[in-house]
């Protein structure tokens, strides 16, 4: 089962290499990782989308929180939750495919904010599942570049994550 | 008044009432060692090698339950301590190790003798740090000693860099201090303490297995208590040796690959485990799908991440071990209800059964020394109350089944990593810490050989350990293996061109013996625990066909133990009961 884990830890150099470290060791799976820091700049917040088990993920739960540096954590995936993912696509936009794909950009919520002769830079985000669709809706022209941040998340309604 | 960086580190030493520390100086370290001459308060002990340094701490902690310090340089003083870091962190023992680094503006640059110290043990110890401020330090060591001896305990390492040392604040040494991110959780709680006693006095073949955590959690008159209580039988890990009394009938031994029949069998055939402080270690479980297929486990572990790592529990409790065994007592102590006499009756008829086939037997009438003897003789002269230390190998094993620890901290050696050259260096801080005792390094001569330069610091220091060293000329435990599972070819397990030890002791100021009859084995153990001042190496020349019973081989569950021939192939039938 896929888990998002987020993960509030102490703002400190060293920090993401033990939780990186120990996914890598102990050889538990990592789909994405992303931390920066959160309104209070002594701690940073990390959200890590794995998958597992569910004692593999118990497991991961417990060596995570065992961390010294880890002060809170939260498995987003045990109940409702948003998750972002933001996606930066550079396509090739000539001819034709200029218009289809400002018209791609519009159905899935995107925006077009740089563009070239030649290129479009494009923007978007949501979940992994809406990401991937629209990939693969840019077959209609070549696709350059794909940067892509990784999963974010927050708990729905009163649930959250804080110290 | 301000003081250095380098003088704060020492004077965090002496208000953490720190005695002694082990290390060996260079240049990053060097303003610290300065600071060392200055005073007498913490003691300094000069190791030969800095694994040395981590193990001689390593065993001052184990004999003493107090964290161990030791200081090194950087780079190659770092990297040579690696290995005693990790030995620690395997067997969860409380050290405090300071490294020199170089100085900040040159971290990142291949500076000479550089090591990204934190990166390189940061798998291997419970936590570490790099200081690059001097206004953190004293805090810092601070988080270090609390870490490394709270919950479960452990190394960690504070690296310090050159100049941090060099510059000077005021200096404040907090008397305790709280962290957010880390509060480790002492007491059981109470809904599963109840649920607990239930399947306890439910059970009808129960078994009592406990480990390392009795040792740290200082709980083993509580064990005792517990164990006596029910009437339950008890097994100890290799960890946990010593916890409850060898010589009480409710002992059923060690367990796992080499621990004994009646051991291992209850443990398979129970209906009921209380794991106290272990961890279900692979030496301990075999093939997990094997494992204790009808027990119904209760853990308790102060480390959460213990339980159900490696087997599925059905009552988990995290926790110290001693408040909670407390916890369970009192609740036993309320309850009307009372084990089952009639089913207990029965599991000790079968437990005894198993355990009159006498597994650990050996042959007494041969004309070559047998390991066994020796320590069972080493055991009879000192009582029972020697420490003894050990290092890898057969010896170990032997030296685990024959002493019979009465008490916690009497035996101490490398379990989780199993570090040959362990034996003595640990035995030294050891030593250190109970000037008055006798401190027995059992090892082999393949692993004696690994830090065999530390008998300089035993004559520097006047340490009168006594080394046992049990000389088959073989690695005697890989030649086990390769005896068992590779048809003999005895790959690389021989050892030609030993030293004569004898002389290489005394070429380092100590009494050498060499012992080739089982006739002058007691005399010559008799001999030189009499030396009290001496450090006496005592090369008994073994049979070396000898091989360590029983033992379960890698896959194989607790009812397919290989018995020692004269037990005879198929082990005897059982029934359950
Ligand atoms: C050659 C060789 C052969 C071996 N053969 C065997 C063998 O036959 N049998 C055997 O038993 N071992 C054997 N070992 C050792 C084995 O590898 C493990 O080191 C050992 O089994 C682990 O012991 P333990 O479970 O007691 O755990 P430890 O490593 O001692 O861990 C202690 C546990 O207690 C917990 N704990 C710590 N403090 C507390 C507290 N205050 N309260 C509660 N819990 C606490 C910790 O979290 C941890 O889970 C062998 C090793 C070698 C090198
Ligand atoms: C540092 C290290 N290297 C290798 C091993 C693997 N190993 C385990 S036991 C052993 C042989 C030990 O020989 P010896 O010290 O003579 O003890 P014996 O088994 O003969 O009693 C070896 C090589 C180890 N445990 N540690
Ligand atoms: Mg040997």
């Amino acid at each position: 089962m896929r888990h998002i884990i987020s993960i509030l830890l102490e703002n400190e150099a060293g920090a993401l290499s033990r939780v990186a470290g120990l996914f890598s060791a102990r050889g538990y799976n990592i789909e994405s990782l992303t931390v920066a820091p959160t309104d209070d700049r002594t701690l940073s917040r990390m959200t890590v989308v794995t998958f597992g088990s569910d004692e593999i993920i118990e497991q991961i739960v417990k060596q995570l929180n065992k961390l010294v540096d880890v002060v809170k954590l939260q498995d987003l995936t045990e109940g409702a939750h948003i998750e972002r993912e933001l996606m930066l696509v550079k396509v090739k936009a000539l001819d034709h495919a200029r218009e289809e794909v400002k018209r791609l950009v519009d159905i899935f919520r995107g925006r077009i904010i740089d563009v070239t002769d030649s290129t479009y830079t494009l923007e978007l985000t949501g979940t992994v599942e809406k990401l991937d669709a629209f990939v693969k809706a840019l077959d209609v022209t070549e696709i350059i570049e794909v940067a892509r941040s990784g999963v974010t998340g927050i708990a729905r309604g009163d649930r959250a994550l804080s110290v | 008044m301000e003081l250095t960086g380098a003088d704060i580190v020492v004077r965090c030493l002496q208000d953490e009432g720190i005695e002694y520390i082990f290390g060996y100086p260079g240049g990053a370290a060097l303003h610290i060692y300065d600071a060392l001459y200055k005073q007498d308060k913490v003691k300094h002990i000069l190791v030969r090698h800095e694994q040395g340094a981590a193990h001689a701490a390593d065993g001052y902690a184990r004999a003493t339950g107090k964290p161990g310090v030791v200081l090194v340089t950087s780079g190659p003083g770092i990297t040579n301590a690696v290995t005693g870091i990790a030995t620690a962190y395997m067997d969860s023992i409380p050290l405090v190790v300071l490294s020199g680094q170089v100085p900040t503006h040159l971290i990142g640059d291949d500076a000479f003798q550089e090591v990204d110290a934190v990166g390189i043990t940061r798998p291997c110890v419970k936590h570490n740090f790099l200081v690059k401020d001097v206004n953190d330090l004293a805090e810092t060591v601070k988080k270090a000693f609390y870490i490394a001896a709270s919950g479960r305990p452990g190394p960690v390492l504070v690296d310090i860099p050159k100049d941090v040392t060099a510059e000077k604040t005021e200096y404040l040494y907090p008397k305790s201090l709280t962290m957010r991110s880390y509060a480790p959780v002492n007491k059981g709680h109470p809904k599963q303490i109840k649920r607990a006693v239930d399947r306890i006095l439910e059970a009808k073949r129960p078994i009592i297995y406990t480990g390392g955590g009795i040792v740290s959690s200082e709980s083993a008159e509580i064990l005792i208590e517990l164990v006596r209580t029910l009437g339950y039988p008890c097994t100890n890990t290799l960890m946990g040796l010593g916890s409850y009394p060898a010589d009480d009938p409710l002992f059923l031994g060690m367990l796992g690959m080499h621990g004994t029949y009646e051991a291992n069998l209850a443990m398979h055939d129970c209906d009921m485990m209380l794991a106290i402080g272990a961890r279900f270690d692979d030496r301990i479980t075999g093939e997990v799908a094997k494992f204790a297929p009808t027990a119904k486990i209760i853990h308790i572990d102060i480390d959460p991440s213990s339980i159900g790592k490696n087997v599925a529990v059905e009552i988990p409790i995290v926790g110290d071990a001693k408040l909670v065994m407390k916890d369970l007592l009192a609740e036993i102590n309320k309850r009307d209800k009372k084990p089952d006499a009639d089913a207990l009756k029965r599991w000790w008829t079968q437990i005894e059964k198993w355990r009159s086939i006498d597994c650990l037997s050996y042959d007494r009438d041969s004309d070559l020394i047998k390991p066994q003897y020796v320590i069972e003789k080493l055991f009879e002269i000192t009582n029972g109350d020697a420490f003894v230390t050990s290092d890898v190998g057969q010896h170990q094993m032997w030296a685990a089944q024959f002493y019979g620890f009465k008490k916690t901290r009497r035996w101490i050696n490398s379990g989780g990593l199993g570090t040959m050259g362990f034996g003595l260096p640990s035995a030294m801080g050891v030593q250190l810490a109970h000037p008055e005792e006798s401190v027995v390094c059992v090892t082999g001569e393949a692993s004696v050989i690994m830090c065999i330069q530390e008998l300089s610091t035993c004559k520097q220091y006047d340490l009168p350990i006594k080394m046992v060293n049990l000389n088959n000329r073989y690695m005697g435990m890989v030649r086990q293996w390769q005896e068992f599972f590779y048809d003999r070819r005895y790959s690389h397990s021989y050892m030609d061109a030993l030293p004569d030890f004898v002389a290489l002791a005394e070429s380092f100021g100590h009494v050498g013996m060499r012992i080739e009859k089982p006739g002058d084995v007691e005399g010559a153990l008799r001999e030189s625990l009499q030396l009290k001042d001496r450090l006496v190496f005592m090369d008994f020349i073994t049979d070396q066909t000898e091989n360590v019973y029983p033992m379960i081989a890698a896959g194989k569950g607790h009812n397919e133990m290989h018995l020692k021939p004269s037990n005879g192939e198929a082990p005897p039938e059982r029934e359950l009961a």
